[in-house]
């Protein structure tokens, strides 16, 4: 029982997933569990670190781009694509975030801002990104070399396997002592540096991982959709995570994903029935979220439960 | 806990469920019924070259076609797909999969419409793509179902590059956007500028989204050439129109936009383009039966159609007609029929469909008119040339298409 008390939201959210595809178009759940994987990535450091990255779509684009490249230049197998994106997305995680750690508050969100439109206007000139075109046509490839993801319903277990595991990974970290350390920056920077903890150090930390598992965000949905475009790797997709984490519920472990839900869903369902309508409403809703939900869809959940 | 993330749980399905319900759609009815989908940007920077009047275009043809081929309805859906490739492939996925969609037009966007183009060929349905422009829909990303109507770069390049230089504007300088849109409009209009005996004399590049053109002008001023070439698109093409006025450059130079719509004439009025060269496939004021749909287009939407409108349109129509010819909405079969008969209707006579996906049809040079000429709103330009379908296009023996040189797509 201890163990399903402990798992209790991972559980639930498989639970969700195995039914999910019966109820509603697979593909489009895909491109949900991606999103919500950047986000929940994108919630470890602002939730969880107090750090508010506003470029966070430079990893996101850097895994998308990197994989996508891999797999049609290489014609790598997708673990080895989806590696090699990680892999490039931790590593400039590493490097704009080692410069970026060094201021706060403003700062640090105008320097991370200016790194990623630096990496969009590199990937609008680069010629492996096809400019405005995009990078089309890249395979799904065998996984392993056995199992073809070309069906979508295998996609679909994939794309729930990779989500699950992020996910697990970043309810691990935050429950972690690094998690409390992080927490403890969070809540009050100068007073974990007099406890002795290099916060810098934990920050960077942080940081990595978060833009690894925002590259493996978009590794997946390059995969997925068999493409990468400069949307990817575009501020407004940086806006659109913070707006995915502040209405799910910040610093709630399931409330980016529930605000990617209702995103990427409102997006998609909107499009063909109010038009050019869905960019008022989303911004009817953020602004009725910092109004009258500030914690977020989960926050306040989760606090009425408490009172009760 | 474990009560909260179940509350949570069900609290998301039930929210997905709700915005996902319209979507299931009777199975039997997808073979009753011809289904069309405007895949289009209602908001972004196209929505005016596209938009709702891509959809009012497409209304046009159903009510001309009376509603239905052969007792079959035909239905029109539409999606604003926000310059979005993941929304855009996602959403046409879905059109295919649950409402059976069976052909997709318009796709502003080059990277929208490539994307689009991988998921219907890989479903077998049919694209018309009437609002990108990219020349890669018809050569390294051509598919057996992709059809490229209204115009494209090369086209676009080709038409104002020959004619200006036979009009007499034989040195070039270019104004050019930096990223590969830019510079490949650029190489293929120097190149043509080249051939038609014209020289280049320089080119300048600016950043995507300029906001400052003056150093640029001054160089393209200096140069002294007599045709400034702008090699940029949307925003920057009007600014630096815009800008090439206020420096007096257009009173010894002519511009000749490479991507110029009638949309952006107007919102730039004429005393600051008059004089400029503009290549467009079709044009509202080319004759009775173009005026006529315009007339009806305008009642509707209060502004003139572009020739992405009645791209729009004319694929309607074609594809109905290839409907109604083989009796069937299968796309190998439409493809096939389209290729060797030739269509006409209100955008064109003739409209020709190459293997490699290339709507072959005449394109025409224009030049915007004097404030003086001007009888009416919209009347804009006056039709210097017209450049035969033969010569308007990337030639078929240039083509990278796999399905012309033989390679593996």
């Amino acid at each position: 029982m201890t163990f399903v008390r402990k798992h209790a939201v991972l559980l639930s959210l498989v639970v969700v997933l195995a039914i999910a595809p019966f109820l509603f178009y697979p593909v489009l759940v895909m491109k949900v569990l991606c999103f919500a994987l950047f986000a929940c990535a994108f919630n470890l450091l602002l939730g969880y670190t107090g750090l508010l990255s506003f470029g966070h779509a430079a990893y996101f684009g850097a895994g998308a781009y990197t994989t996508g490249y891999a797999m049609t230049a290489w014609a790598t197998t997708p673990e080895l694509g989806l590696l090699f994106g990680v892999v490039t997305a931790a590593l400039l995680g590493a490097v704009f975030g080692g410069l970026a750690i060094r201021r706060q508050g403003i700062y640090f969100a105008m320097i991370t801002l200016a790194l990623a439109q630096m990496l969009y206007f590199f990937c609008l000139q680069a010629p492996f990104t096809g400019g405005e075109d995009g990078l089309q046509g890249v395979p799904r490839g065998k996984l392993f070399g056995l199992i073809d993801l070309g069906n979508d319903d295998v996609m679909y277990v994939f794309v729930s396997l990779v989500f699950l595991g992020g996910f697990w990974l970043i309810d691990r970290i935050i429950r972690s002592p690094f998690g409390q350390v992080l927490k403890s920056i969070r809540e009050n920077e100068d007073r974990a540096l007099s406890l002795g903890y290099d916060v810098d150090r934990y920050k960077l930390v942080a940081f990595v991982l978060s833009s690894a598992l925002a590259g493996l965000a978009g590794a997946t949905k390059t995969l997925t959709f068999g493409f990468a475009t400069l949307t990817d790797v575009f501020w407004g997709t940086s806006g659109e995570v913070v707006l995915m984490t502040l209405v799910g519920g910040v610093g709630t472990v399931l409330g980016p994903v529930i605000g990617a839900v209702v995103i990427i869903v409102l997006q998609n369902e909107l499009a063909d029935k109010v038009g050019s309508w869905v960019l008022v409403i989303l911004g009817a809703i953020f602004v009725v979220n910092v109004l009258l939900f500030r914690k977020g869809i989960v926050g306040e959940i989760t606090a009425r439960f408490n009172r009760t | 806990m474990i009560k909260l993330s179940l509350v949570l749980g069900v609290a998301m399905a039930v929210l997905i469920a709700a915005c996902s319900k319209s979507d299931d759609v009777d199975e039997k009815v997808t073979d009753g019924a011809i289904r069309i989908g405007v895949l289009t940007d209602m908001s972004g920077l196209y929505s005016d070259i596209g938009g709702q009047g891509s959809i009012v275009a497409a209304e046009l043809a159903v009510e001309d076609l009376g509603g239905e081929v052969d007792g079959k309805p035909i239905e029109l859906v539409s999606v604003d797909h926000q310059n979005k490739a993941d929304i855009a492939a996602q959403k046409v996925r879905e059109w295919i999969d649950r409402n059976g969609v069976d052909m997709v037009t318009d796709a502003l966007n080059s990277a929208v419409a490539l994307a689009t183009s991988k998921v219907v060929a890989e479903k077998k349905r049919i694209l018309m793509v009437t609002g990108a422009a990219t020349t890669r829909l018809t050569n390294e990303d051509c598919t057996a179902y992709t059809i490229h109507h209204s115009y494209d770069t090369f086209a676009l390049a080709n038409g104002t590059g020959t004619a200006v230089v036979k009009q007499g504007g034989d040195t070039w300088f270019f104004l050019t956007s930096d990223y590969a849109f830019g510079h490949s409009l650029e190489t293929d209009t120097a190149n043509i500028v080249k051939k038609a005996g014209g020289s280049v004399l320089g080119a300048v590049r600016h950043p995507l989204s300029a906001s400052d053109f003056s150093s640029f002008l001054l160089q393209a001023q200096n140069s002294k050439a007599k045709i400034i070439g702008l090699a940029n698109a949307g925003g920057d093409t009007i600014n630096s129109i815009k800008a090439a006025n206020e420096f007096g450059l257009t009173e010894t130079q002519n511009l000749a936009g490479l991507l110029v719509f009638i949309t952006d004439i107007h919102s730039l009025g004429l005393p600051v383009t008059q004089g400029m060269y503009v290549t467009s496939g079709w044009y509202w004021d080319l004759n009775d039966e173009t005026r006529a749909w315009s007339k009806r287009f305008f009642e509707r939407m209060g502004k003139m159609p572009t020739m992405i409108h009645a791209g729009v349109y004319s694929s309607v129509i074609m594809y109905a007609n290839a409907v109604k010819a083989t009796g069937t909405d299968e796309a190998d079969g439409i493809m096939e029929w389209l290729r060797n008969n030739p269509q006409s209707d209100m955008f064109g006579k003739n409209l020709t469909l190459r293997k490699d996906g290339r709507l072959v049809h005449d394109m025409y040079l224009m030049q915007v008119k004097d404030p003086s000429e001007s009888n009416a709103a919209w009347d804009y330009y006056n039709v210097r040339q017209t450049i035969p379908a033969a010569n308007a296009f990337q030639p078929l023996s240039e083509s990278r298409c796999p399905l012309i040189t033989g390679g593996s797509s």
